[in-house]
């Protein structure tokens, strides 16, 4: 595909803005700097898109079990409520008496979220997961400080953790203690025990885990934090499956950030905009970035946290997602939000009961929204990889799962099929992992040079983290200047 | 009740019981009944399709739709071709994810290739990111590529916009970064206050250009005064800005920032946004989020992947330089397509025609008696004072259905045109603001 740089002609354009109709001026000092955008025409612009869509895979062009993405569904009514312009054309720092319909959007969501993880209050300024993550942590560290309880500087990271936890408690200024997991992929009481003490500021947790399992013990773990005078961080990224029926504010957990690109149907946009609102229980409340929506006889106001954080973002959040979302939530209703759950749990069961025969979960007994697998069998005996495998349902029209996270589990495939896929789609899935599952015991080859079928074949990443291009080189191409 | 659900009842009825479940509530065993909530959420049931439909279009008619806007600020209400609607709804590009699988990720990763070229070309760096949240967030995450063992101060001009300043320091806390705030003089940068500031510790000097009150900041003199003590020089941009105005490049920039929003993303509230981050190539290891490279598959065909992963959480975990992990992939796609309609000569005539008229504008409401504070070059945003007091001037304009320049706290008024503000409109919201009796 040629770049659009490439399909550049001096001269060519679109036509799109008039001419001035005042006294032009020209600013003293003006770039001599070329720049080189594409001189293209609409027509150009139009089939270039196009094409570069054709070379995408998303949730519109087949199943998408990417584990821990909850790849689910994006329904149309979504987005074209996100496109209203009585949204899209409303300046952020408009007086609050002209954007009730922005500040009703946002209240309605925040209560719907309050019930739906059990918290008392919830922000939209987080832009993403990592955010909401980060927005969580400074919520906890500014309640150990305002007790001048300065001495709790450290986070307790599960091993199995997302690389976003360690990282966000980094950036909040904490310092990791990473917590090995137990035998069944789950937090180990022992070491948790070990672990906490008068410098422990709070734990971050995700629940399902991320070998997709429902950790029991629960209870006990945000018991043993909160003995030591620790908060319990929720990581949301794995909420799906237990909507409506289990919230994080009932299993002890003090502050949370959920994915409204996730559970909510969002879409991802091949890497966002997201949203990942926080949560936190009334005794944090006053730490909230940004402002309170205040609701009075039905008209809405806005009056600042008074011992906020601070702000993590310009405005109030990615306000369009949170639309979506809200539609979302509207659509499904208290019913509706269980039943999503229970099937997501139900596809990921149905999937691995199915794929136990010829594969090897790393962890037995009932998952939860996902499963992993392990190919360090298959690695071992055949030479084929996790890697491989996943490149190979590709020639499927699959998109693969997850591949080696999370980190505890050697040649791990992570699947989540979501509550979305029909049983038809997901004995498709079973059928072409089977199919491959038999080529890597009779054509090893055939699977480790996968796929076979895309417009590229494998792609060699090596090299372009060794020798880095990193945008065009107009110079090379004897293309436009 | 609206469902998404594609199994029927007797599928998933036949799917437990292959799956070894007697009914769901089975299957939920493994989770402890003393966590459950064992109750029915306290939220309304589910409503179709319809139903919901006329429930958020109530919502989005009780918000007031300014068609004449002349507040600015951090958002800015351009001119959006057509086509970037049209390319930037098409459903692969809005429900992919991440492309961690590049052999069925082609388009994604080659649109954010060309992204980070567009980027490059605008500010003169060497390298782009794929996105970051928005332009707060883009000049904080900028502050950690500066800092060093020894360099922990941060020079940041009182003229950057409140709310990125405000982004920065919460960023800043408990991680041992000194931020300190450059005065202003006149509107600008005070250049004689930060020469006396910088020293050997500071890590970078960060302006934002055009400033907080629309004026262009003297970048030369400042990034000279960085350099001289070995600190870095950070420009926040206005993309726009970047067609006519000298470039960050020029202006000896090591990082630039920027809000895209103006790049043909509608002004939605405040959000989704975009953070542009670029840097020049020494810096190349610092800079956070995605980077697509290029590269060839295994028949020597050009194709992109994701690259330098080394830098990123997912692999460096609590020592990543960042956490950030989704961006605003989407949104640079926006820009990249805006970028592409309007071309060299249509960007340099957005930026033309935005500042032209502020010019216009801000003769034409001196001459009405609201008198411009500052007296230095700008761009397309400038201060007044108020003879009227700010709310009866913003309201008188509300009713006529025009949004006024933003109230600051010390009562004056900022300013902001683009090229959607034309020679008539001004007139009129210059004859309405100068009609209000003192």
């Amino acid at each position: 595909m040629k770049l659009i740089f490439e399909e550049s002609v001096q001269g060519r354009s679109c036509s799109i803005l008039p001419e001035c109709d005042v006294p032009a001026v020209t600013p003293e000092k003006t770039r001599k700097l070329p720049l080189r955008l594409p001189e293209v025409s609409e027509n150009d612009i139009s089939r270039h898109f196009t094409e570069l869509a054709k070379n995408t895979h998303g949730v519109n062009n087949g199943p998408y079990p990417l584990g821990s993405c909850t790849m689910k569904y994006n329904p149309k009514v979504n987005d074209a409520m996100a496109s209203l312009e009585g949204f899209t054309a409303v300046h952020p720092l408009q007086e609050p008496d002209t954007v009730q319909g922005c500040l009703a959007v946002l209240k309605t969501a925040e209560k719907t979220l309050c019930e739906i993880t059990g918290m008392d209050a919830v922000t939209f300024e987080p832009a993403a997961g990592a955010h909401g993550e980060f927005t969580g942590l400074l919520l906890i560290k500014a309640y150990h400080e305002s007790r001048g309880d300065t001495k709790r500087t450290k986070i307790i990271v599960p091993d199995s953790a997302h690389g976003t936890n360690p990282a966000s408690a980094a950036m909040a200024g904490f310092e990791v203690v990473n917590l090995p997991s137990a035998a069944d992929g789950c937090v180990d009481l022992a070491k948790l025990q070990e672990a906490v003490g008068d410098d422990t500021a709070g734990l971050m947790l995700t629940n399902p885990n991320t070998v997709g399992l429902f950790d029991k013990n629960i209870g006990t773990i945000t018991e043993i934090v909160h003995n030591a005078g620790g908060l319990c961080y929720y990581d949301g990224a794995n909420f799906n499956p237990v909507l409506g029926i289990v919230r994080p504010g009932d299993m002890g957990f003090d502050t949370v950030h959920v994915n409204l690109h996730k559970s909510f149907s969002t879409p991802h946009g091949g890497g966002g905009p997201g949203s990942g609102p926080a949560g936190c229980k009334s005794f944090l409340k006053q730490f909230l970035p940004g402002s309170e929506i205040v609701e009075s006889d039905g008209k809405y106001d806005t009056k600042p946290y008074p011992q906020s954080i601070g702000r993590v973002r310009s405005f109030a959040g990615n306000f369009l997602v949170v639309v979506r979302a809200l539609t979302y939530m509207l659509v499904l209703g208290s019913d509706g939000i269980v039943q999503a759950a229970q099937n997501a749990v139900l596809n990921a069961n149905y999937m691995r009961v199915k794929l136990s025969a010829k594969y090897h979960p790393a962890f037995g007994g009932t998952c939860m929204h996902e499963f992993v697998l392990s190919l360090e069998h298959e690695k071992e005996t055949y030479g084929v990889s996790a890697l491989d495998t996943a490149k190979c349902l590709m020639d499927y029209g699959i998109h693969p799962p997850t591949m080696y996270f999370p980190l505890i589990v050697h040649e791990a495939l992570m699947v989540e099929p979501t509550e979305t896929e029909s049983k038809e789609s997901l004995d498709a899935l079973i059928a072409a992992l089977l199919a491959i599952r038999e080529k890597i015991e009779t054509d090893p080859e055939y699977v480790r040079s996968a796929p076979h079928k895309t417009e590229l074949k494998r792609l060699d990443e090596v090299q372009a983290a060794r020798h880095p291009v990193l945008h065009y080189d107009f110079a090379s191409s004897g293309g436009p200047k | 009740m609206g469902s998404y659900i594609s199994s029927t009842a007797v599928q998933q009825r036949e799917m437990l019981h292959e799956a070894g479940y007697k009914d769901f509530e089975d299957m939920f065993s493994c989770i402890p009944d003393r966590v459950k909530l064992n109750r029915k959420l306290s939220i309304p049931g589910g409503m179709s399709e319809m139903e919901v439909s006329s429930r958020i279009k109530s919502f989005a008619a009780r918000n007031t739709v300014f068609h004449h806007i002349f507040r600015g600020a951090g958002a800015y209400d351009h001119y959006i071709p057509e086509i970037v609607r049209q390319v930037t709804a098409k459903e692969e590009f809005v429900t992919a994810y991440t492309p961690y699988q590049a052999e069925i990720s082609q388009g994604v990763l080659q649109s954010i290739f060309e992204y980070q070229t567009a980027v490059c070309e605008l500010t003169g760096m060497d390298v782009s990111n794929a996105s970051v949240y928005d332009g707060a967030t883009a000049a904080a995450e900028s502050i950690f590529m500066c800092t060093a063992p020894g360099r922990m101060r941060v020079l940041v001009s009182e003229a950057v916009n409140p709310r990125v300043r405000a982004v920065m320091k919460t960023y800043c806390h408990g991680r041992g970064v000194r931020l300190e705030t450059v005065p202003c003089r006149n509107g600008a940068t005070d250049t004689a206050a930060l020469s006396g500031m910088v020293d050997g510790s500071t890590a970078c000097v960060y302006i934002q250009q055009p400033n907080y009150y629309g004026i262009l900041e003297d970048a030369d003199e400042i990034g000279g005064i960085a350099h001289k003590s070995g600190a870095l020089f950070v420009t926040g941009c206005n993309p726009i800005a970047l067609a006519l105005i000298e470039s960050p490049a020029e202006s000896g920039a090591d990082i630039v920032t920027a809000e895209g929003q103006p790049l043909g993303l509608p002004l939605s509230f405040g959000g989704p946004y975009l953070g542009i981050m670029a840097a020049k190539q020494e810096l190349v290891r610092k800079l956070p989020g995605r980077i697509v490279g290029q590269t060839v598959d295994s028949e020597g065909k050009r194709g992109f992947v994701l690259t330098l992963q080394t830098r990123e959480q997912h692999i460096r975990r609590e020592k990543a330089g960042s956490n950030i992990c989704t961006n605003e992939a989407l949104c640079a796609l926006t820009a990249l397509v805006y970028l592409s309609a309007m071309g060299p000569e249509g960007l340099k005539r957005a930026a033309l025609l935005s500042t032209s008229k502020a010019h216009y504008f801000q003769k034409e409401l001196a001459a009405a008696g609201f008198n411009p504070v500052y007296d230095r070059p700008f761009f397309n945003e400038f201060v007044t004072t108020c003879p009227c007091g700010s709310k009866t001037l913003t309201d008188e304009l509300a009713s006529h259905g025009i949004l006024g320049g933003l109230p600051l706290p010390d009562g004056n008024i900022l300013w902001c045109t683009t090229e959607k503000n034309t020679k008539a409109d001004i007139d009129e919201a210059v004859r309405l603001a100068g009609g209000i009796s003192v």
